[in-house]
C-alpha cells in the first residue's frame, strides 16, 4: 500500500477505526451516554476537516479501483455534515424515545464509512463492497426501536429488499465482467472503445445495476420500501437515511453511468426517461393522500429522487454530462439542508407511541410557535421549489440541464409536478397557519440549533449561491 | 450608479426595513405596530417621488439602471439587473401609493395577528416593486414567485369564511403558469446566453415558430394573473374570501403584473409571435370584456361584482396592448393605472361598509345615501370613474384603447374594439344597477339589523376620508388632465412599436 493508497481512503480508514475504538469506549462509559455521540461527532468532524482539505485534488488509488476527484470531495463533505445533523437530530431524540444505546452513533460512523467509499469507487467490486457497507448498518437502525412493531417492520422489509437489490447489483457487476472481462471501470471503457466488449451484455448489465440502486434511491417501480421503512424507523434515523443513502445511491449511478458507460445511452436513455417521469408523478401525487407527515415526506423523498434523476437521464451527452452531475449534486445539496430541517421540526412534534406525527396535530404551530412554524414554512417552500429558496436554485440548475439535453417533454413533466407537489406542501402551511390547535413541542438547544441553521441556510444561501454552484461546478467525475 | 444608494434599490428594499423593525415590537401593541407599517409604506412612497423626479420623460430608456453580476458560473449569466422607463414608472408609482392607503384601510379592520399580517404585506410590497423593476429574468422571475407566499397568507389568515380553500386555489393557478414561464425563461438562458432582457431584446433572431412557444409559456403565467378569459376562475374566490387591504392590493396592483408582463416581456421579446397572435389575443380580451360584464350584472355579492368588473376591465387593457400601436399601448398602460385606482377604491368602500354590516350581499341594502351622505358621494364618484365617465379617469384610458383597438393593424378588424365598445355600456349597467340597489330607494333591510346591535350604519369618518381622498384626486386628476401621465409613458412605447414593427417587417 503506497501513500497514495492511504490518503485515497483516509477518511474512511478514519471513521472505521475510529467507530471500532468507539465500540470498546461505549462498553465502559455505559453511565455516560453522551460520550458516545460526542466523540463520533469528533470523529466526523476530522473526516469532515480532512474532506475539504482534500477537495479539489484528484488521484488514483489500489491501482485504479479508487477515485478522490471533485464529485467525491464534494460528497464526502456533504456525508460528514449530514452524519452531524443526524447525530444532531437522533441525540435528545434517541433519550426521549429510550434508545439511548451507544452502538447507535458507532453504526451511523459505518454507514458514512459506506457512503465515503461509494463516492470513491471506480471499480464494480468496490462498488458493491461501499453498497454493502453502507446498508448493513443501516437495516439495523431501522430497526433500532425494538420492540416497537412498527420499527422491527421497516428493519425486516428495508433489509430483504435491500439484499434482493444488493443481488441484482452483484448479478448485474457479474454480467458486466463477462461482457468486458473486468469490473475497473477504466478498463470497461477501455473494453467498449476497442471493441472487444459484448455490448448486449453489457446493456442487461447495466440494466440490473440500475434496478439495484433504483431500489437504494427509491424510484419508482422500486419505490414500495420507502414509506413504510420511513415511517417505522426512527426518525433521527429517517432523516440520515433520506440524504445519506439517497446520495450514496446516486453516487454510484453518476460515477458509473457517466464516467464508464456513456456508450449505452441509446440503450438506456428510453428506459431513464421513464423512471424519471414515473418517479416524479407517482411520487408526487401519492403524497397527496398522506395523512401522517412521515409518510408524507417519504413520498416526498420519492418525488425528489425523480427529479435528481432527471439529471441522470442526460449521462451520454458529453457536453451535458458535466452540468448535469453538478446539477444533480446542487440538488442533493440543497435536499439535503431542507431534508434535515423538515425533519428536525417532525421530531420537535413527535411524542412517544408514534403520537405527534399526523398533519392536524400540526394545527395552531404558527400561532404557538411561529418560530418553528416560519422553519417549517421555509423547508415546504424549499421542497416547493419557490424562491428565495435552496429548493428553487436547485430546480433551477436542473430543469436548465433537462432542457439542454433536449428533454423537453420530461421538463415539463418536472414542472407539472413541482405543482401537485405544491398541493400536499400548501396543506402544512394550511394546518400550521390557518387553523387552530395547541401543538406541544420539544425543542432541545441541539434540535434548535439544527433546525435554525437549516432554515437560516435554506434562505441565504440561495441568495448568495455562487460559491456552492463553483463548489458543484468543479465537482466533476474524473472520465476514464 | 452606487448600488444603496440607487432609488431603485432603495425603494424596492426600503420595506424590508419596516419588517426588521416590526420584528422588535411586541405583538400586542398594535397601534405601534400600524404606524411603524404605515410610516415604512409612506417613506418608500417618498422614495419613489424622488425617484419621479430623477426620472426624464423624455429618454425612452431605461434609466437608474443598476447591474451587477450575480451568478456567473457554469455558464450561468444571471445579473443583479435593475431599471426603470416608461412602462414601469407608472406601476411603481401605483404600488408605493396604494400600500400606505391599504395599510390606512387595516386600522380597525385587523385586529387578529396584526404583526404578521404588517410583516406579510411589507414583504409583497418589496415583491411587487422588485416585479416591475427587474430588468433580470431570473430576477424577475424570483420576485414574481416571491409575491405569491405573502398574498396566499393574506387571504388564508385573515380572509373570509371559505379563506383555505380561496387561498390554496390562487397559489395553485399562479403557480401553473408561472412553471411554463420558468421553462421558457430557461431555455432563453441556454439558446440566448443571457438572462437580461435588453440585452435579449438586442440580440433577437429567435425563429417565428419557437417565438410561438415561447410567447405562450409567458403568456401562461400572465395570462392567469391578469386574468384573461377563460383562466379567470381563481379571482372571485380571491376577491371574495380576502381583507379588503388583500383585495385592494390584488386588484390595485398583483394583476398588472400580468398585465405590465404582457408588455414589458411578450411583446419586445417575441414581436412577430405578438404579431401573429395580436387577433387572437384581442379576441380573447373582448370576450372577457362582455363576459366579465355580463357575469357581473349577475352578482349579488358586491365584492363578487367587483371582482368579476375586473376580468372585464383588464379585458381593455389587453386589448390595448395588443393592438401593438402607440395608442393602444399607452391606453393600455394608463387603464392599468386606472383599474388600480377605481378598483381599489370600490373595495375599500366596500370593506369600510362591510365593517358595519357584515353582510355583502346588496340585495339587504338599500337607501344609504340618505343615512351616509358622504360615503354615497364618494361611492358615486368611484362608481362613475369605474364605469368610464368622461371627465373622469376611466374614460380616458378606454378611449384611447377604442381609438388604438379601432385603427390596429395587428388586430386587423375594428370589429373588436366595436364589440368591446358594448362592454362600456354594459360597465354603465351593472354598476348604475348596484349603486342603486344600495344607496337609492326604500330602506334596506340591513339598516335595521345594524340599528339592533347599536347606533345604526354610520357615515365615514375622519380615517376613512384620508384613505379615499388622495384616490379621488388622481382619479379627477387624470381624467381632466391626462398628459403629464402619457408624456411619461410616451417615449417608451414610442419605441417599444418601433422595435415590433421592425421586428415584424423583418419576419415577413
Amino acid at each position: 500500500m503506497t501513500s497514495t493508497d492511504f490518503l485515497s481512503i483516509l477518511p474512511i480508514i478514519i471513521l472505521v477505526a475510529w467507530g471500532c475504538v468507539l465500540l470498546l469506549v461505549d462498553v465502559f462509559s455505559k453511565k455516560n451516554t453522551w460520550l458516545t455521540p460526542l466523540l463520533a461527532a469528533a470523529g466526523l468532524m476530522v473526516t469532515l476537516v480532512f474532506s475539504i482539505v482534500q477537495s479539489g485534488t484528484t488521484y488514483t488509488g489500489f491501482n485504479g479501483m479508487v477515485v478522490v476527484d471533485g464529485f467525491s470531495g464534494f460528497l464526502n463533505v456533504l456525508f460528514a455534515v449530514s452524519g452531524l445533523a443526524g447525530i444532531a437530530l437522533s441525540f435528545d431524540y434517541n433519550k426521549r424515545m429510550g434508545l439511548d444505546r451507544g452502538e447507535y452513533y458507532i453504526l451511523l460512523l459505518f454507514s458514512i464509512s459506506g457512503m465515503m467509499l461509494m463516492s470513491v469507487a471506480a471499480d464494480l467490486i468496490v462498488v458493491f463492497l461501499a453498497l454493502e457497507l453502507l446498508s448493513i448498518p443501516l437495516y439495523v437502525l431501522a430497526g433500532f426501536a425494538r420492540p416497537k412493531l412498527d420499527s422491527e417492520e421497516a428493519a425486516m422489509k428495508y433489509f430483504l429488499l435491500g439484499a434482493f437489490a444488493g443481488g441484482f447489483v452483484v448479478y448485474g457487476v457479474a454480467l458486466a465482467f463477462g461482457a468486458t472481462g473486468s469490473t475497473a471501470l477504466g478498463e470497461i471503457v477501455a473494453a467498449v472503445n476497442t471493441g472487444t466488449a459484448d455490448l448486449t451484455l453489457l446493456t442487461i448489465g447495466a440494466g440490473l445495476i440500475i434496478v439495484g440502486f433504483g431500489f437504494k434511491v427509491a424510484v419508482v417501480p422500486f419505490q414500495m420500501w420507502t414509506p413504510d421503512v420511513y415511517q417505522g424507523a426512527p426518525t433521527g434515523v429517517t432523516a440520515f437515511m433520506a440524504v445519506g443513502a439517497k446520495a450514496a445511491g446516486f453516487a454510484a449511478l453518476l460515477r458509473v453511468f457517466v464516467a464508464a458507460l456513456p456508450t449505452l445511452y441509446e440503450q438506456i436513455v428510453p428506459i431513464m426517461w421513464v423512471m424519471a417521469a414515473l418517479t416524479m408523478i407517482v411520487g408526487n401525487i401519492v403524497a397527496i393522500a398522506q395523512s401522517n407527515i412521515k409518510r408524507m415526506l417519504a413520498y416526498s423523498s420519492i418525488a425528489h429522487a425523480g427529479y435528481i434523476f432527471m439529471a441522470l437521464v442526460a449521462f451520454g451527452q458529453a457536453d451535458v454530462a458535466p452540468d448535469a452531475v453538478s446539477a444533480a449534486l446542487f440538488y442533493l445539496l440543497a435536499y439535503a439542508v431542507t431534508n434535515f430541517g423538515a425533519w428536525a421540526v417532525v421530531i420537535a412534534l413527535e411524542k412517544s407511541e408514534g403520537k405527534g406525527l399526523q398533519l392536524d396535530d400540526y394545527a395552531g404551530l404558527g400561532r404557538k410557535y411561529p418560530a418553528l412554524a416560519a422553519a417549517m414554512l421555509v423547508f415546504m417552500l424549499s421542497f416547493t421549489g419557490v424562491p428565495p429558496t435552496l429548493g428553487f436554485m436547485g430546480k433551477f440548475f436542473l430543469f436548465r440541464t433537462v432542457l439542454q439535453a433536449g428533454f423537453v417533454w420530461l421538463a415539463i413533466i418536472g414542472v407539472l409536478t413541482s405543482l401537485i407537489s405544491a398541493y400536499y406542501y400548501l396543506r402544512v402551511l394550511v394546518i400550521m397557519y390557518m387553523r387552530d390547535g395547541d401543538p406541544e413541542v420539544n425543542t432541545p438547544f441541539l434540535l434548535n440549533l439544527t433546525t435554525g441553521l437549516t432554515a437560516v441556510g435554506t434562505v441565504v444561501l440561495s441568495i448568495v449561491s455562487v460559491p456552492l454552484f463553483k463548489w458543484a461546478s468543479q465537482a466533476v467525475l474524473k472520465i476514464f | 450608479m452606487n448600488p444603496v444608494l440607487n432609488p431603485l434599490t432603495l425603494v424596492t428594499f426600503f420595506p424590508l426595513l419596516g419588517v426588521l423593525a416590526l420584528f422588535f415590537i411586541q405583538s400586542d401593541r398594535k397601534n405601534t405596530l400600524r404606524w411603524t407599517a404605515l410610516i415604512t409604506s409612506l417613506i418608500t412612497f417618498g422614495i419613489s417621488m424622488w425617484l419621479l423626479a430623477e426620472f426624464n420623460a423624455k429618454d425612452p430608456e431605461l434609466q437608474m439602471v443598476i447591474n451587477l453580476p450575480w451568478i456567473q458560473v457554469a455558464g450561468w449569466n444571471i445579473s443583479f439587473y435593475m431599471g426603470v422607463d416608461g412602462l414601469s414608472i407608472l406601476l411603481v408609482l401605483l404600488t408605493t401609493f396604494l400600500t400606505p392607503i391599504s395599510i390606512l384601510s387595516t386600522w380597525t379592520a385587523i385586529e387578529e395577528r396584526v404583526k404578521d399580517f404588517m410583516l406579510f404585506f411589507l414583504l409583497l410590497e418589496v415583491g411587487m416593486l422588485g416585479v416591475f423593476l427587474a430588468q433580470d429574468l431570473f430576477l424577475f422571475y424570483v420576485f414574481w414567485e416571491f409575491t405569491l407566499v405573502p398574498m396566499y397568507f393574506l387571504i388564508g389568515i385573515w380572509g373570509g369564511p371559505n379563506r383555505m380553500y380561496a387561498a390554496v386555489k390562487f397559489f395553485l393557478y399562479t403557480m401553473a403558469g408561472s412553471l411554463l414561464m420558468l421553462l421558457a425563461i430557461l431555455w432563453l438562458g441556454i439558446y440566448q446566453d443571457t438572462f437580461a432582457v435588453p440585452e435579449l431584446i438586442a440580440k433577437g433572431g429567435i425563429p417565428a415558430n419557437i417565438q410561438i412557444w415561447l410567447f405562450l409559456a409567458f403568456a401562461a403565467a400572465f395570462a392567469i394573473k391578469v386574468p384573461m378569459w377563460p383562466l379567470h376562475s381563481w379571482l372571485p374566490d380571491a376577491h371574495v374570501e380576502a381583507p379588503t387591504a388583500g383585495s385592494v392590493i390584488l386588484a390595485g396592483v398583483l394583476l398588472k403584473m400580468g398585465t405590465y408582463g404582457f408588455v414589458r416581456f411578450n411583446i419586445p421579446l417575441f414581436p412577430a409571435a405578438a404579431v401573429k397572435l395580436a387577433p387572437w389575443m384581442a379576441l380573447l380580451a373582448v370576450i372577457g370584456i362582455i363576459y366579465g360584464a355580463a357575469v357581473s350584472y349577475a352578482q349579488k355579492d358586491i365584492k363578487k361584482l367587483v371582482a368579476y368588473s375586473s376580468v372585464s376591465h383588464l379585458g381593455f387593457v389587453m386589448l390595448g396592448l395588443f393592438a401593438l400601436n402607440p395608442q393602444g399601448i399607452q391606453g393600455g398602460i394608463l387603464q392599468m393605472i386606472n383599474h388600480g385606482l377605481s378598483t381599489g377604491a370600490l373595495f375599500l368602500l366596500v370593506g369600510m361598509i362591510y365593517e358595519q354590516t357584515h353582510t355583502r350581499d346588496f340585495d339587504v341594502y338599500g337607501g344609504l345615501w340618505k343615512l351616509t351622505p358622504v360615503f354615497g358621494t364618494l361611492s358615486l364618484i368611484v362608481v362613475l370613474s369605474s364605469m368610464g365617465l368622461p371627465g373622469l379617469n376611466g374614460f380616458v384610458g378606454e378611449f384611447t384603447i377604442l381609438l388604438g383597438a379601432f385603427g390596429s393593424d395587428a388586430i386587423g378588424s375594428p370589429w373588436y374594439a366595436g364589440l368591446a365598445a358594448i362592454g362600456v355600456i354594459l360597465a354603465a349597467v351593472y354598476m348604475l344597477y348596484m349603486f342603486q340597489k344600495m344607496f337609492l330607494g326604500p330602506e334596506g333591510s340591513v339598516v335595521e339589523e345594524v340599528k339592533k346591535h347599536g347606533h345604526g350604519i354610520k357615515d365615514l369618518n375622519l380615517r376613512e376620508i384620508v384613505t379615499l381622498v388622495p384616490i379621488l384626486i388622481l382619479i379627477f386628476w387624470i381624467g381632466l388632465y391626462p398628459k403629464p401621465f402619457f408624456a411619461l409613458m410616451a417615449p417608451t412605447v414610442d419605441k417599444l412599436v418601433a422595435a415590433v414593427q421592425a421586428a415584424a417587417v423583418a419576419m415577413h
